[in-house]
């Protein structure tokens, strides 16, 4: 991530031959991969998707009601869809490195990697019934 | 983008992809299908209003938008370094992209604070 080497005069250049943009598309494994990557896009997605509701309600019940009705059009139900599909892949992916990237030990023993990894699921799901009750009923 | 700035970056990548992994499809779910097509009730202009006023509400929707954005912006930043090998466009993308996260950090900030 540094600054490239100057190049030095007389210094013989490498060959390198050009690797194509669609490299990943050769094999299923590199498809997975990218997609991957891509779910941060619509992670951003939602965020700002959020923070305009949160703008919308600030600008009094007129604006706020524009802003629900924008959410009714086709092209906000098909990008939601997607952003869903691509926010899902997210959370699979990242709760399945967890055992990979966090290595658990309950009394010098390693806990297996199906422990850690389900406690997540289970863990979400509480969260996301927490998330729901809250965020359709309102404050008691 | 060397020493302490790069090992700061994974921190909020990892924070922001976990905060993201657990609360986001929910509220995407919620705000995005189950209330634009009414098969939930969504609640009121004066009912998400008071929710959104309480502090903890407002702590919590602050780290809701705030982490996973930086989380995106290290995330993509080397999607497209590697995916598009852009390699001498790394300084721009890397500004561009932490910049982007940073805009919408204060713009949260700014819009939670003052939410009356």
């Amino acid at each position: 991530m540094t600054s490239p080497a100057p190049y030095t005069p007389y210094h013989p250049r490498w060959y390198r031959r050009r690797m194509s943009v669609w490299w990943w598309l050769k094999d299923r494994a590199y498809v997975k991969f990218v997609l991957r990557e891509l779910t941060s896009v619509f992670v951003a997605f939602f965020a700002f998707l959020y923070l305009w509701q949160l703008r919308a309600v600030t600008e009094g019940p007129d604006a706020y009601a524009r802003f629900l009705a924008r959410l009714q059009t086709p092209f906000f139900l098909t990008v939601d869809i997607v952003a869903l599909a691509f926010v899902l892949f997210h959370t699979i992916t990242w709760f399945n490195l967890t055992p990979t990237a966090m290595v658990v030990r309950v009394r010098g023993k390693r806990v297996p990697g199906w422990i850690v990894a389900g406690s997540n699921y289970l863990v979400w799901v509480v969260v996301s019934a927490i998330v729901a009750w809250i965020f359709t009923r309102g404050l008691p | 983008m060397t020493g302490r700035f790069t090992p700061i970056m994974w921190t909020l990548f990892s924070v922001g992809g976990t905060v993201a992994a657990f609360l986001f499809p929910i509220h995407l779910f919620l705000n995005g299908l189950a209330f634009p097509l009414g098969w939930l009730d969504a609640p009121s202009y004066e009912a998400f209003l008071a929710l959104v006023q309480h502090p903890v509400t407002r702590l919590y929707l602050f780290v809701m938008i705030a982490l996973p954005l930086f989380h995106w912006a290290h995330r993509f930043r080397y999607t497209l370094y590697d995916g598009l090998q852009l390699y001498h466009l790394t300084v721009f993308i890397a500004v561009l992209c932490y910049g982007v996260a940073l805009a919408g950090t204060v713009v949260a900030a700014y819009t939670l604070w003052n939410i009356a």
